[in-house]
């Protein structure tokens, strides 16, 4: 009985674990590094935050972006805009719990104006707001708002057919 | 159909007379003289910039209750009214949010959240969301500086760090109003900042 309990707390507690390490520090040249890419690769970059409500509603459609386009060069990448306070008291709780399947990184930058036109010169700053790229083919189409399922999958299937 | 040369004139006409609307629909450029309006305070009594007489201009700042971001900066926009009031920039918070997608920014919740911070500045609400579409604010906390004939003057963020007001190494708004009071040019009219998106009442809910 201990033994099954003590074995439940270690997998519960590597799972948690494995939720913290899948947390990346970005800086903005990722941005740059991503924009520039000569891959094929198509990026899908969704700026969001653990408590915004609007891109909370959204992340589903990312997860499902992410298993539908599995096998094309999708890349989907929840980046997140959490206080820097809030990433081991508030984010990484949120993704161990979710254990979302699309990779999240952390904008560790202190100055939103210095990177946000890097994304799009369109965006004011409001989250949620999502970039479609595909660097190669200079294909970009850019939301300043809560997205549908359908806006993501249109862009893509444009972003391919180039 | 064969269309004749004046007919492609005309739709080339309506073109571009629709790209430009729905350019100039994205709110006021910097020069632009921004609308007045008569907003409901916390207090009950309706506000507009003209009843605010002694001003030398306005420091209309789009905030609500709900958002970090807007949270965050709620100590600093206290600090910039208390500080800047007196030269005749009074603060003009107004919050746009629709209370049915974000209920934390109700009227009620307002009055609450004003009378929890000791607000010394108006806080308006702007209920239709009229002005925040007029201004074409997009976010919280999202400034408009204007001067005393309403010009834009500068437009959006409070400083270059939300999260740590120690950590703040340039005071946009600050920095904007010091120049207006100087009578000079703004040096940096325009900034950036990360927000929570306006709460629209015909987005999706």
């Amino acid at each position: 009985m201990s033994k099954t309990l003590l074995s439940l707390v270690f997998i519960a507690s590597a799972l948690y674990l494995k939720g913290q390490d899948s947390l990346l520090f970005i800086r903005a040249d990722q941005i740059k590094t991503w924009r520039t890419d000569t891959s094929d690769t198509i990026y899908v970059l969704n700026f969001w935050a653990s408590w915004c409500a609007p891109c909370i509603a959204e992340l589903p459609y990312f997860e499902r972006l992410h298993a539908e386009y599995a096998e094309k060069p999708v890349r989907v990448i929840l980046v997140s805009t959490d206080f820097r306070r809030d990433v081991d008291r508030r984010l990484k709780p949120f993704l161990a719990k979710q254990s979302l399947r699309s990779r999240v990184v952390f904008m560790d930058e202190k100055t939103p104006n210095d990177w946000i036109d890097l994304v799009s010169p369109e965006w004011s700053g409001a989250i949620p707001a999502t970039l479609v790229i595909r660097p190669k083919t200079k294909f970009e189409r850019f939301f300043e708002r809560q997205v549908r399922y359908e806006d993501l999958e249109k862009a893509v299937q444009e972003a391919l057919s180039q | 159909m064969k269309l004749g040369f004046s007919q492609v004139c005309l739709m080339l006409f309506l073109f571009l007379a629709v790209s430009l609307q729905s350019q100039s629909g994205g709110g006021y450029r910097i020069g632009d003289v921004a609308r007045d309006f008569k907003l409901k305070n916390v207090d009950g009594k309706m506000v507009s910039l003209a009843s605010l007489k002694k001003a030398k201009g306005y420091v209309v700042i789009f905030t609500c209750n709900h958002c970090p971001f807007a949270v965050a900066y709620e100590d600093r926009i206290i600090a910039l009214h208390k500080k800047y009031e007196k030269k005749g920039f009074p603060v003009v918070a107004i919050n746009p949010n629709d209370k049915d997608i974000q209920p934390a920014d109700s009227y009620e919740n307002m009055q609450k959240r004003a009378k929890e911070k000791g607000f010394p500045f108006v806080y308006l609400y702007d209920e239709t969301q009229e002005i925040a579409r007029a201004y074409g604010a997009t976010r919280t906390p999202h400034v408009f500086l204007l001067d005393k004939e309403r010009r834009v003057r500068y437009i959006g963020a409070i400083d270059d760090n939300h999260e740590d007001p120690n950590g703040v190494k340039e005071r946009y708004l600050e920095n904007a109003i010091e120049a207006l009071l100087a009578g000079k040019e703004v040096p940096r009219p325009e900034t950036k900042a990360i927000g929570c998106t306006i709460k629209w009442r015909t987005a999706s809910k």
